[in-house]
């Protein structure tokens, strides 16, 4: 598979990408804290505020017409790329957190009991832990912990086991931020199925490596950011399936999710706009569906054997350092590393790096409880998108090269 | 010397470093050589937490100076551990509550005391002030 375009013509869609840090050019590998955004998305963003500034769904004028227009439509954009049955299945959010924090409260509070268990796993960042455990602390209710191999691939058959008549449901991630290892989701999914379980699906690092099909994984929920998949910030998507999300109360009130109010009762709206509470990020997600245009039309499959290509060529030059470990070495990984060069400090390595020009992320990756599973108080991740080149991944290996020598 | 005097002599060792590759060596030596911490008090009451690294904090209070000994997990750190030390250690508290610090802006080293960062350094600045504050109310009530 070939990208659609150049890399050269890729590389001039995201300007900042021309940045120079310190007078050397940048080596952005933090692409799974943030992408960058192409002038696709920047352009729109620029263009909806100068011609089609409206609320969404409250007016009856010309503007208010075409914002909702477009607002829906990115709402089926988001739909086709994640393979959702139906378009009121897709929710917008602020984001990942907000959208697994959206499904904590309102699930457990219709489903979860004293005594019941949640499963979720020990690669969790944590935003798929901690939404869960507020909701085992208000209901009294227990969090099940999948262990995982040294390599980073979770332990199915511990999962099994953890499976009981008191699971209320399961919340897994599709990648690790931190290992990269692609969790075989629909395993996981049938497994819980088989008892009747729902599960959630995390995929702030899933959304922006691949074929995401809801569909084919049959899970209850999926949710991810825009900011991760080269789109705006503050807005997500919390996918679910009718049947589940129709029999949940909404977890905000006000504007848009109701149908009738008096000070008597409240009824509220159908899907997807009971989930709405309030003037949506409408900007965010018309800029978050040009965002999975612009993927589209570079072809995801040559957006994924890119990354591919770019993360064997890391791993290769990374591995041939002495003393370097790699965290994550899993058979089926996204375009993320994390590793530390022998016993060097990854908060000196981030810093001699930056220096350097290159931009990569060190700690904990807000995963403390996986550093806590290697015995490490951090590392340092280098994430790769498409846009990054082979000079790019050579220069990581290079500078890093340069540390063990400042260290040695 | 007053600590005004330590600053610029810092200020003018660096001075002397062509690039900021050798400003980095410079302080992966000091960190490498910065006095021992007792391991016994690396406890939670003199541990700094930052996001990104580790600083440990130790004071004592002698003849009205106060001594302080660091420690961090970091190298880098712990080189900008000791210049601080060298700047604050050995000081009286009224000394370290009226200084006014700006070594660390002259030598280039700024980001390293943002509040963003998170790698316990400026927490360490602070904490130093707060010692030499107690200390210095002790001394006025005694």
């Amino acid at each position: 598979m070939k990208l659609a375009k150049s890399i050269e013509e890729i590389r001039s869609d995201f300007p900042i990408l021309s940045t120079k840090a310190y007078g050397k050019p940048l080596v952005y590998l933090d692409n799974g804290a943030t992408t960058q955004k192409p002038l696709q998305v920047i352009k729109l963003l620029e263009e909806l505020y100068r011609t089609t500034n409206a609320n969404v769904h409250r007016g009856v004028h010309y503007l208010s017409d075409m914002v909702s227009e477009r607002y829906e439509a990115a709402r089926e954009t988001v739909r086709a790329f994640i393979n959702a049955g139906a378009r009121e299945e897709i929710i917008f959010t602020a984001g990942t957190t907000a959208s697994i924090n959206a499904v904590a409260f309102s699930f457990g509070e219709r489903y979860v009991r004293e005594g019941d268990e949640i499963v979720i796993s020990g690669m969790e960042h944590h935003a798929n832990i901690v939404p869960w455990q507020m909701l085992c602390e208000r209901k009294k209710a227990k969090l099940k912990v999948i262990p995982f191999s040294d390599a980073g691939v979770l332990d199915l058959e511990a999962y099994r086991s953890l499976l009981s008549e008191r699971t209320r449901i399961v919340a897994v991630t599709h990648v690790s931020n931190v290992l990269g290892t692609i969790n075989p989701v629909k395993e996981i999914v049938a497994e819980a199925h088989r008892h009747g379980i729902p599960v959630l699906i995390d995929g702030a690092q899933g959304i922006q490596h691949g074929m995401v099909d809801v569909t084919d994984f049959d899970c209850d929920f999926y949710v991810f950011s825009g900011h991760k998949v080269y789109g705006p910030n503050g807005i997500g998507v919390l996918y679910g399936k009718a049947e589940v999300l129709n029999e949940l109360p909404p977890y905000q009130g006000g504007g848009d999710m109701v149908a009738n109010v008096t000070f008597e009762k409240t009824t509220y709206n159908v899907l997807p706009f009971k989930f709405e509470a309030g003037t949506t990020n409408f900007t965010g997600a018309i800029g978050l569906a040009a965002a999975l245009d612009y993927i589209s039309l570079l072809g995801r499959e040559a957006v994924t054997e890119r990354e591919q290509a770019l993360l064997a060529r890391a791993t290769t030059g990374l591995s041939a350092i002495e003393g370097l470990r790699i965290y994550g070495t899993a058979p089926q990984k996204v375009s993320l590393i994390s590793f530390l060069p022998g016993a060097i400090h990854q908060y000196d390595a981030g810093m001699i790096l930056d220096k350097m020009g290159i931009a990569v992320r060190t700690g904990t990756h807000c995963a403390q409880p996986l550093m806590g599973r290697y015995g490490i108080t951090g590392n340092i991740r280098a994430s790769i998108a498409f846009y990054n080149t082979e000079d790019e991944v050579d220069a990581l290996v290079k500078g890093v090269r340069k540390v063990t020598e400042m260290f040695a | 010397m007053t600590i005004n005097e330590i600053q610029d002599q810092i200020i003018e060792e660096f001075a002397q470093f062509g690039d900021w590759m050798e400003r980095y060596e410079y302080l992966i030596d000091l960190g490498r050589s910065l006095g021992p911490f007792d391991e016994r008090h690396k406890t939670p009451e003199y541990l700094i937490e930052g996001c990104q690294s580790k600083v440990w904090l130790y004071p004592s209070f002698e003849e009205g100076i106060i001594t302080f000994t660091a420690d961090s997990d970091a190298l880098i750190t712990r080189g900008i551990v000791a210049l601080l030390v060298r700047v604050f250690s050995g000081r009286t508290p009224a000394e370290i509550v009226d200084a006014r610090i700006y070594f660390i802006e002259k030598i280039g080293l700024r980001e390293n005391l943002s509040p963003t960062r998170s790698n316990g350094l400026l927490a360490m600045m602070k904490q130093m002030r707060l010692y030499a504050l107690a200390y210095k109310t002790k001394q006025e009530h005694s």
